[in-house]
């Protein structure tokens, strides 16, 4: 059973300048007791998230609202682990797979079929049951004899077909997003958005931000709303 | 303490250990970074040999004459010991980098942190491979024989990867804290690459220079577990003894500060 648990979760990011970040002026401070410089130790405290609990079980769709800046994003890098909280606790039960930056990894020099290894394993995904699936992702993105051609050649479009076709290849557990994926022509799009309601109905827990209001009405069963790093309401 | 100690201990190990069981990724985004570099030149990464071999001779050339040795004894030395130093400073170098190259990857997904130190290492060993083609060239060109010691500088090539890995983990935590690290790094680099005999023979040192220049020197040793066996000599003891310990103390060190800090990585980026 798929689970995310949130205690308390505060997220505080130190916000250096060259002052903090330089370790010359850090050790003349300390040699000097801290004096040089009074009040300039190069660091301020950016407070992302303040006191989040909640808690996501199976089945749950999530949207999580609200405006720029109030740590939606955050929020989501703290669920896949890229962010372990600076107070408070998380328990995740389940693999997440984002599917926030879909072409990440990817290398315009090297050619589809190398990405395709590329992408993959960031995902996870193991080399030989990877090597299974190439034709599949050929045929699902269109690409046809492309695939042997280094990435640059491809135009926008075709770059993102390629990456959606590999990140969407598994059926995540716990999905988290940043909006809902588009991608391609009108032609593609459909069966994208196929796929990705798909994997979207079957995965065991949904998160995703967003400031569409249709999109929560149509996909999510819970909003969360965010102001400020502080959850206002679930 | 004790108990802190073992949280440490733990919360390190287990993000180096998960990164060692992934080593797949790591070997496929090493082998993509010396791909990225060399695409489009049909010779590859063979122009760092080709480089590489450019400046051994010109080195071998000027140091050679200047210190009058002989060339069948000084450029099978200098050439082991330029390659061994490359792959030493490089790995430190980009090592403090390591981190901080990756921070579109580090803020996506979470992987093992560890993996992108294994990546640069990756990465430098094959290029360590593409250059140590120099040294059986050299040989050939004076008809030294490769001794049966040479399989030694194997596992003195392994003692030396364990003991740059946590320099590099250590370095590139270091680094993304402190963003000045890289350039003293870099300089003390510099340093020891004139202090250490790779340009120069242990041998032209005055008897008392050498306590402080070669027993005192780290970087000594562990190039000597590597260069001594490929020449056909057996490193010191004492060499061995370093280089084990270094390892031995530096990963205990290591595990313990990634430990302690691996979490904040992603904050400081």
């Amino acid at each position: 059973m798929a689970k995310i648990i949130l205690d308390r979760v505060s997220v505080d990011f130190p916000i250096y300048n060259t002052t903090g970040r330089s370790l010359k002026i850090q050790l003349m401070q300390a040699a000097t007791g801290g004096r040089m410089n009074a009040g300039a130790r190069g660091s301020v405290v950016v407070q992302a998230l303040r006191g989040v609990s909640m808690e996501v079980k199976e089945g749950d769709r999530v949207a999580l609202v609200g405006p720029n800046g109030a740590g939606k994003s955050t929020l989501l890098r703290v669920i896949n682990g890229v962010y372990e909280p600076t107070g408070g606790r998380i328990a995740v039960k389940g693999k997440v797979t984002s599917l926030v930056e879909i072409s990440l990894g990817m290398d315009s020099e090297a050619t589809g079929i190398e990405n395709i290894y590329l992408r993959g394993a960031l995902l996870g995904f193991n080399r030989r049951w990877l090597s299974s699936k190439i034709s599949d992702i050929v045929d699902f993105a269109g690409l046809g004899e492309f695939i042997r051609m280094p990435l640059r050649t491809y135009s926008t479009g075709m770059q993102m077909r390629l990456a959606f076709s590999i990140s969407t290849l598994q059926q995540p557990e716990i999905l988290v997003m940043d909006e809902w994926l588009t991608v391609g022509d009108a032609d593609f799009k459909e069966t994208a958005q196929q796929r990705l309601n798909e994997i979207v109905q079957k995965s065991s827990i949904l998160v995703i931000a967003t400031h569409s209001p249709e999109l929560v009405a149509k996909v999510c069963n819970r909003t969360i709303h965010l102001d400020r790093g502080t959850l206002i309401c679930i | 303490m004790m108990n802190r100690m073992n949280k440490l201990l733990k919360t390190g190990s287990r993000d180096i250990f998960a990164a060692l069981k992934g080593y797949e990724l790591a070997g496929l985004l090493g082998w993509q970074d010396i791909r990225q570099r060399y695409r489009r030149s049909s010779l590859g990464p063979f122009w760092l040999t080709i480089s590489m071999g450019v400046l051994i001779g010109a080195l071998g050339l000027v140091f050679g004459t200047l210190f009058a040795s002989s060339m069948r004894e000084f450029l099978p030395f200098l050439t082991s010991g330029l390659i061994l130093w490359t792959l030493i400073t490089t790995s430190l170098n980009d090592g403090c980098m390591g981190f901080t190259a990756a921070e579109a990857m580090i803020k996506q997904i979470s992987l093992p942190l560890f993996t992108h130190i294994l990546r640069v290492l990756w990465r430098n060993l094959i290029i360590f491979a593409h250059n140590i083609v120099i040294l059986p060239l050299v040989l050939l060109i004076f008809w030294i024989p490769l001794q049966a010691t040479a399989f030694l500088s194997i596992l003195g090539l392994v003692l030396l990867m364990i003991n740059l890995s946590w320099m590099a983990l250590l370095l590139s935590v270091f680094c993304t804290r402190f963003r000045d690290v890289p350039q003293i790094i870099g300089n003390l680099l510099q340093v020891f690459f004139y202090v250490t005999p790779i340009i120069w023979m242990p041998q032209m040192l005055p008897k008392r220079a050498s306590i402080f220049l070669l027993d005192a020197n780290p970087f000594f040793h562990l190039i000597e577990i590597v260069r001594a066996p490929l020449l056909g000599g057996l490193p010191s003891l004492l060499s061995w003894q370093v280089s084990f310990l270094l390892a031995l103390a530096g990963w205990i060190f290591t595990i313990l500060f990634y430990g302690r800090f691996r979490s904040r990585i992603a904050y400081w980026l």
